[in-house]
């Protein structure tokens, strides 16, 4: 097992810079996450580390050690593809062991590592099948066996389980996480999936255009999101955004919404008065059917029962904006109902998108 | 790569040690370099000697031949009405066999692109052709033709197509034809096998799409089929245009040019010269204007597709 | 409807019956002339089958002429042209599908200018070239030039093939302990199987049948390969026809066999990745 640290990493293709100097320190044993929106450079990162792709500029260490110019064989990490990639002309013990034989590592010692991590991964019944005789599902559980025989400095997954179904990736997701538990590897795993990040990370790694928004613990990210981008990213449904106005007089200030409704607020925010300001609320926190001064009417558009809860989709003014909620009383909700945006709960971001 | 970063911000430029660089850096010039060798010194370098050739008075049989001469070949050429006819020809025998060899060879795919009884023993006797070498494809055609030991002069009789059984290889109107009949007999497996490659690339769940959509296996073809083999259908056209005015085997065993040097191609033409006349020099020229018009062509049409993918 | 069906059908039959039937028949006339007695050979000409059969051209042709050796000749040429073809084809195509580097535009323009000459120009040179190096009159300066005009359009095709199979796979073997080179030896070519039986079989069909450098760089007839020994049928004064005929039969069986053997792969392998660039 060991630490990756990564400092100051940038990678273009050709003349197209895709990473923007990133920096990360993981720690020994640590389960990191990274999300971001499609294309934002998650595989490049994790290509990168590997050794699959070379480092324009920058450093990585692993285990202190620079492996900016090593081969991905010299790296002694293991990966798991999203297509699996596991080799179609070799059986599953073969697809396994396969590392193991590139290090000349005995035959008795192959044979009982593999057993263990078959048994492990409930792939005894298979081993002598080839890929294209397993399920979706059994394939990724060989890409995994493939990858902890070796017991490997770090893991890295790339979109793991995208092409399971819901169910499979449910139960896949325990086992990492149960896996993770047992052996303690360094892991770095992209995904696409919010509850995949929140239940597996240690810390998880937001992206976006290159550049990593926020490092923190899955809570820290989902109470306290840095900027509008992560706030808008994690969560689903995502939070609510309501742009407007900070006015503030005295020890008394107010939000003035561009629809024209007007929040008084008891203490006050980081801002100049009148500028220009984005707040933030999560669809949870929004309280429905309130009673009180601070209570604004908004018009119901949609009710969308999820079996665990209820979504609404809301307008205000003219903003449109989503509320959940546990009580199956809104179920059958039309016409317009009150709503209360609790001061607590509201997040506040300056106008170059930063959370003030 | 090391430029790139430079441009991105002046951030420290990161150097792999150089003994990595080098390894990387030479690794594709490594897994070319045997094939690319051999093409360069079996064919570049006597393309380059040979063209010199072009430039020299070389006869095989006169010890004295051998001094330079410039242009006078190519002076020599633009006199030389063989030359032109045999250019008429090639257009003609090129044209005809490729449209011939891909109209059947694109109907033969399109039957053999579903599935039935049979189909693979059926495909592969219908390629069967393209395995038999090109002249003793020839020798045989000839035979065919003739009416002493062949059926197909009978059988055009029969049909009224002729007024009695003649070798159509005599015949200074008709020679050619034979040779491309041959040739599209010896292709028609080549086109076939290309596109039924690119038919069954074509993902079938775009015809069902279009079925459900309403639209009659016409419609279909030409909304769905005809656009996704466009690609391969223009890149082996184009290679088999060149390749096929290059293709002399055929006339040379069917016809030798003949009658009357009626059914002559510039690439029969130039064999020819060489071997019959023994006039490499002469020859040399010939073959350096065909090579020049064949990259002419091929960059028009490189060029064409540039300018229909950029207007789309 | 199911009339229209029944139609389409028998159409579709027939469309296929006609193409068999156009491939095949003059093959079948060769035949039926390599087995037609030279009594009969003018008088029953035109006859679907002659009225009496014999193998006496076979037996000539393989007791009483040089024709053995040709055929083994032939054999050691194209059998060797295809697999050293074939191996040095599979690395440049795996260069060209797999890595961008400078110059890689040249070597594709290069290769695809070398399909435009015409091969008689090189004739006179390769001869002038070859024959200090005692090359000429030898099977290995023949399989040399074969080797050199093959390889292009192998290269062509197996990069297609490589273009098929996901880089991820090397990439998970370069992960898993692999330098390129072993991952490329033992996952990528294993896979590439169906595309080196088609390059094989392309490049010995074609080298197998290859008339002009041959007759040009060969004199004896220790040397010579089958197409020249059958041109030498024809230079004789008497055209024995039904023993060249039968010498063709002959000729053509390894060549057939070959290529049923993989004319599946090579649609296979097309599918997977020439035409989709
Ligand atoms: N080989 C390449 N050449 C040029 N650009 C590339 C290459 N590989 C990736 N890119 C670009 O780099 C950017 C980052 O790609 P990357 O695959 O890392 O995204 P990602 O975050 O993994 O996205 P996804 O979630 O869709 O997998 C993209 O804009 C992509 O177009
Ligand atoms: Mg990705």
């Amino acid at each position: 097992m060991a630490s990756i640290d990564i400092s100051a990493i940038r990678k273009s293709y050709g003349i197209l810079p895709v990473l923007h100097g990133i920096d990360l320190e993981i720690r020994d044993g640590e389960f990191v996450v990274l999300v971001g929106p499609s294309g934002c450079g998650k595989s490049t990162l994790l290509r990168m580390i590997a050794g699959l792709e070379a480092v324009t500029s920058g450093e990585i260490r692993i285990d202190g050690k620079r492996v900016n110019d090593l081969a991905p064989k010299d790296r002694d990490i293991a990966m798991v593809f999203q297509s699996y990639a596991l080799y179609p002309h070799m059986s599953v013990a073969k697809n396994m062991s396969y590392s193991l034989r590139l290090r000349k590592t005995p035959a008795e010692k192959i044979a009982s590592v593999v057993a263990g991590a078959a048994t492990k991964l409930g792939l005894d019944p298979l081993m002598e099948r080839r890929p294209r005789a397993l399920s979706g599902g059994q394939r990724q559980r060989v890409a995994m066996g493939r990858a902890i025989v070796r017991e490997p400095k770090a893991f890295l997954f790339d979109e793991p389980l995208s092409n399971l179904d819901a169910r499979l990736r449910e139960q896949m997701r325990a086992e990492i996480k149960k896996l993770h538990q047992d052996l303690g590897a360094t892991s770095i795993y992209v995904t696409h999936d919010q509850i995949e990040a929140m239940t597996l990370a240690d810390r998880i790694v937001a992206m976006h255009g290159g550049i990593v928004q926020q490092v923190g613990s899955p809570l820290e990210l989902y109470d306290n999101p840095a900027n509008l981008f992560v706030a808008g990213f994690i969560g689903s449904p995502g939070m609510n955004f309501f742009e407007g106005r900070y006015m503030r007089s005295g020890e008394t200030a107010s939000f003035a919404l561009t629809g024209g409704a007007v929040l008084p607020l008891p203490s006050t925010a980081n801002l100049p008065d009148g500028s220009r300001a984005t707040l933030g609320i999560r669809p949870e926190h929004v309280i429905l059917g309130a009673e009180g001064p601070d209570a604004m009417l908004a018009k119901v558009d949609l009710v969308e029962p999820t079996g665990f809860g209820i979504i609404v989709h809301l307008t205000l003014g003219s903003v449109a904006f989503k509320a959940f909620t546990l009580d199956r009383r809104f179920l059958g909700m039309q016409g317009e109902v009150a709503v209360r945006l609790p001061v607590p709960n509201l997040h506040f971001f300056d106008e170059a998108g930063r959370k003030v | 790569m090391t430029s790139h970063a430079a441009r991105e911000g002046g951030s420290r430029i990161d150097r792999p040690p150089l003994k990595k660089r080098l390894a990387d850096a030479s690794a594709p010039y490594l897994y070319t370099a045997p094939a690319l060798i051999l093409i360069v010194t079996v064919m570049l370098v006597p393309l380059v000697l040979g063209i010199s050739y072009a430039f020299r008075d070389i006869q095989l049989l006169n010890p004295f031949s051998g001094g330079f001469i410039g242009l006078d070949h190519f002076k020599a050429l633009s006199q030389d009405q063989n030359f032109y006819r045999a250019l008429r020809n090639t257009l003609w025998w090129t044209g005809w066999s490729v449209l011939l060899q891909f109209v059947f060879g694109l109907i033969l795919a399109l039957l053999l692109d579903k599935p039935f009884h049979g189909r693979a023993i059926v495909q592969a006797l219908v390629f069967l052709p393209w395995a038999v070498p090109s002249f003793l494809a020839g020798l045989n055609w000839a035979w065919l033709f003739n009416p002493v030991v062949g059926p197909l002069p009978h059988w055009m009789f029969a049909l009224g197509l002729m007024s009695e059984p003649s070798n159509i290889l005599s015949d200074p109107q008709l020679a050619l034809w034979g040779p491309i009949i041959a040739n599209v007999w010896w292709g028609i497996p080549f086109f076939a096998i290309t596109l039924l490659a690119a038919l069954q690339a074509i993902p079938r769940d775009l015809y069902e799409a279009a079925s459900i959509d309403g639209a009659g296996p016409v419609q279909r073809f030409f909304s769905i089929t005809l656009p996704f083999l466009a690609p391969t259908i223009a890149i082996t056209v184009l290679l088999r245009t060149v390749w096929i005015s290059n293709f002399a085997d055929l006339i040379i065993v069917m016809t030798n040019g003949g009658p009357a040097d009626r059914s002559q191609i510039v690439a029969s033409y130039i064999f020819t010269q060489a071997f019959k006349r023994l006039d490499f020099g002469y020859a040399s020229a010939i073959a350096l204007v065909l090579l020049m018009l064949l990259i002419t062509y091929s960059m028009l049409i490189v060029v064409l597709r540039q300018w229909l993918l950029s207007k789309d | 409807m199911t009339g229209k069906r029944i139609l389409a059908f028998l159409a579709h039959r027939l469309a296929i019956f006609a193409y068999v039937v156009f491939a095949l028949f003059p093959l079948y006339w060769l035949l039926k002339v390599s087995v037609t007695p030279n009594k009969l050979l003018y008088s029953e000409g035109i006859r679907m089958w002659p009225s009496r059969t014999s193998f006496e051209h076979f037996e000539f042709v393989l007791r009483h002429s040089d024709f053995p050796v040709f055929f083994k000749n032939s054999l050691i040429v194209s059998g060797s042209t295809a697999v050293i073809v074939t191996a040095l084809a599979s690395l440049a195509g795996y260069a060209l599908s797999r890595f961008g580097f400078r110059g890689k535009y040249w070597i594709v323009a290069l290769m695809l200018l070398t399909q435009m000459f015409p091969l008689v120009m090189l004739v006179a040179p390769i001869f002038k070239m070859l024959s200090p190096l005692g090359l000429t009159n030898s099977l290995t300066g023949l399989i040399l030039v074969y080797t050199a005009f093959n390889i292009p359009f192998a290269t062509f095709l197996m990069q297609s093939f490589f273009d098929g199979i996901p880089k991820d796979l090397e990439e998970a073997a370069m992960i898993d302990g692999a330098t390129q080179f072993v991952a490329f030896r033992q996952i990528i070519l294993p896979l590439t199987l169906p595309g080196i039986a088609a390059t094989l079989g392309f490049v010995f069909t074609a080298a197998w049948s290859e008339l002009l450098f041959s007759l040009m760089l060969i004199s004896g007839n220790d040397a010579a390969t089958f197409p020249v020994g059958l041109l030498s049928f024809v230079s004789k004064f008497s055209v024995d026809f039904g023993q060249m005929m039968a010498a063709g039969v002959l000729a053509l069986i390894p060549a057939c066999l070959f290529f049923l053997l993989i004319q599946r792969y090579l649609v296979q392998g097309l599918t997977a990745g020439a035409v989709k660039g």
